[in-house]
């Protein structure tokens, strides 16, 4: 339906698909480098370890290229998407969110880098309560961690909180 | 075995209360992340399979199937109260739905949804029940060549013909298939696109990626498009008891779409979503009130709610008889089945009777409580639907990274956690599918394993793909799905000349 002759409002070279496009060539092309410096005992040399990177690497190349095409000639996204604008505090929100995550779980535990975690998408997602956020956030990572990844067996980040209740309650201990 | 014995026997492994309470578990579950924005099935047993770890596979299995089911329940209620679908292959049901809804008649809508996936679910599952040993005898001589070319067919189908275009939806595809080339090469002990890493020498935990799609992506997605406010819950209104027109109106719709969603999701190419537009395109033909189409026709939520479900039913004979996943549920419950060191294929049903037969029957069982759950306690789940965005999508996030920290307590996959988000993201603003990176990245491995076999068989020989008449057959059926849709598009659009406002 999006084939470039059904509007005049885009005729102009999309930069976001222009993007993703070279994206797609680069994995190709890193693929075809990483088939290259594979050593291959020459038992394998005909149907080996190489075979279907190689055969991956070229349909890539092909499909890559397809989108180039279609990137120059304006895009294939949706009229509505187009008008779309991505909310950037929204989203500054949530990577936000994640970042502290990721730099807190294993030095503060799961359960106070998860109410971070909590707090930020929330607001991210236009919540201004934060005092609200903050306890569900808590309460919904400790039920988690205590409920989920006990009764799972995994072991997630344990920090000052769940040890401190931990020692609280004895019937965690036999673990 | 026969499907009858087969079924006595799985009904006794069923019916024992520690399954049937993983049964209600499941449905249970599988109703409130169908019900629930954001959250789908694929995503909910992704993060449930460090299960596996702990209890037997019959009792995953049943936990699974339950929370595949019952999510097509949940999603049908978000399709009808909200207009926001809550799967893909509710996406037709949210059409007539929602306007039945607006006019004060959520009730009918909410039954005739839900009678029709029992009444098709269990169909589909006594389809399955029959049909499947039927293929697994079948399938038990094929050769490499042959598994080779179906999972070419299914990978050309799910990626290429399903989604809005080929080019993208085969781009999802080899970009899955790549991350389930990375690590050591079971055959030669070679590490490919590790780069130097040592953690990539096991290979990327399909958990990871999937939950970087479903969850990270799409909550990202969502935060970007999120403009404040939330979408209007209707109140649910009218009786839940249908009326005797109502029901004349809808047993013929549930029987009609039971007919398409079945033999569709059995195939090796699956989806649900085309089973539902035909359905509800047949029913919109053959109705005698065909002016309430698009203001709240009960056939148009009748018949695609019991097309999509026996779809599920449907999905699940390659998956369990040839090992051939065409859902991104599916795949993940195929690495579910890998994780205990179990091949679904042509001999499941002999080394494994208990589980295969014990999943059906427990289907059947937890149809019967779906139907309890989606129709008696329907508040519930309404009440559901108003648990804020904010709250329900920081609650998603922090699950996941509980489910991805938790595997291994390393920061590394949670870097790759987020990072495949971010791409996930990408995916969704730029229309890809996300669902063939999943099934590229569970059956990449295994096309390449018959690839690999068929060529050392044939010692190099090419044509073996074409000598053998299955396989040369499946693989021109692939060529057909590729190229049928442009040739047709070419042929008439050069045939037809364009008539001035008929072309849509």
């Amino acid at each position: 339906m999006a084939s470039g002759s059904d509007g005049l409002a885009r005729r102009r070279t999309a930069v976001g698909e222009l993007a993703i496009a070279v994206g797609v060539l680069v994995l190709a092309a890193v693929i075809y480098w990483q088939v290259q410096v594979m050593p291959v005992s020459p038992l394998y040399a005909k149907v080996g370890p190489t075979l279907v990177p190689s055969l991956a690497a070229l349909a890539m190349t092909g499909l890559g290229l397809a989108l180039l095409l279609s990137a120059v000639r304006g895009g294939w996204q949706s009229a509505e998407e187009l008008e779309a604008v991505p909310d950037r505090l929204a989203l500054g929100w949530v990577l936000a969110g994640l970042l502290i995550n990721l730099l807190l779980i294993d030095v503060a535990g799961f359960t106070l880098a998860s109410t971070l975690l909590f707090i930020c998408v929330a607001r991210g997602f236009g919540s201004r309560k934060i005092i609200r956020d903050a306890s569900i956030g808590a309460a919904f990572a400790l039920v988690a961690y205590f409920g989920f990844a006990k009764t799972l067996g995994i072991n997630i980040g344990a920090g000052v909180v769940e040890h401190t209740i931990e020692g609280l309650l004895p019937l965690s201990r036999k673990s | 075995m026969d499907a009858v014995a087969g079924l006595m026997k799985g009904f006794a492994v069923a019916l024992t209360p520690i399954n049937l309470m993983w049964c209600l578990i499941g449905t249970t579950l599988g109703t409130a992340i169908g019900v629930l924005p954001g959250l789908g099935p694929a995503l909910t047993i992704a993060l449930l399979l460090p299960i596996t770890f702990k209890v037997d596979p019959t009792a995953a299995f049943i936990l699974f199937a339950g929370i595949y089911y019952g999510a097509m329940y949940g999603g049908s209620t978000t399709s009808i109260l909200l207009n926001t679908p809550g799967e893909s292959a509710t996406i037709v049901t949210a059409l007539e739905g929602n306007k039945m809804a607006r006019k004060g008649r959520a009730g009918a809508a909410l039954a005739t949804a839900a009678i029709g996936s029992f009444v098709a679910g269990t169909i589909g599952t006594l389809g399955l029940a029959f049909l499947a040993p039927l293929v697994a005898d079948m399938a038990l001589q094929f050769g490499p060549a042959d598994y080779f070319a179906l999972m070419v067919l299914a990978f050309v189908t799910v990626a290429a013909v399903l989604g809005s275009s080929a080019v993208r939806g085969l781009t999802a595809l080899l970009f899955g298939i790549w991350l389930g080339m990375i690590g050591v090469d079971l055959q030669t002990g070679q590490a490919r696109f590790t780069f130097g890493v040592p953690e990539l020498l096991d290979g990327i935990n399909v958990i990871i990626v999937a939950v970087g799609l479903f969850a990270v992506g799409e909550t990202l997605y969502v935060a970007s498009r999120y403009s404040g406010g939330n979408d209007e819950v209707i109140p649910l209104k009218g009786s839940l008891w249908m009326t005797r027109e109502e029901w004349s109106r809808s047993w013929k719709p549930w029987l009609r779409g039971t007919a398409f969603g079945f033999p569709i999701g059995a195939m090796p190419a699956g989806g649900a979503e085309i089973p539902t537009f035909l359905s509800y395109y047949t029913e919109k033909k053959l109705s005698k009130h065909p002016e309430e189409f698009g203001h709240g026709a009960i056939e148009g939520v009748a018949g695609p709610e019991a097309a999509n479900n026996a779809s599920a039913a449907g999905v699940l004979v390659p998956m369990l008889t040839l090992g051939l996943p065409t859902s991104a549920t599916a795949a993940i419950m195929l690495s579910a089945f890998q994780s205990y060191g179990i091949n679904p294929g042509p001999l499941l049903f002999q080394t494994q009777p208990e589980l295969v037969w014990g999943l059906i029957a427990s289907l059947f069982i937890g149809n019967v409580m779906l139907l309890v759950l989606n129709l008696p306690m329907i508040a519930l789940w309404v009440k559901m639907l108003m648990i804020p965005a904010p709250l329900l999508y920081a609650g998603i996030l922090v699950f996941a990274t509980i489910g991805t920290y938790g595997i291994t307590q390393s920061t590394t996959d949670l870097m790759l956690l987020y990072a495949v988000g971010g791409i996930g993201y990408l995916m969704r603003r730029y229309d890809f599918p996300t669902a063939p990176v999943i099934i590229g990245m569970i059956l990449g491995p295994l096309a390449e394993q018959n690839l690999r076999q068929a060529m050392t068989i044939s010692a190099g020989d090419w044509t073996v793909f074409f000598t053998r008449p299955l396989s040369a057959t499946l693989l021109v059926l692939a060529a057909i799905a590729i190229v049928g849709p442009k040739a047709y598009d070419f042929w008439a659009r050069t045939q037809l000349k364009p008539v001035p406002g008929g072309d849509a």
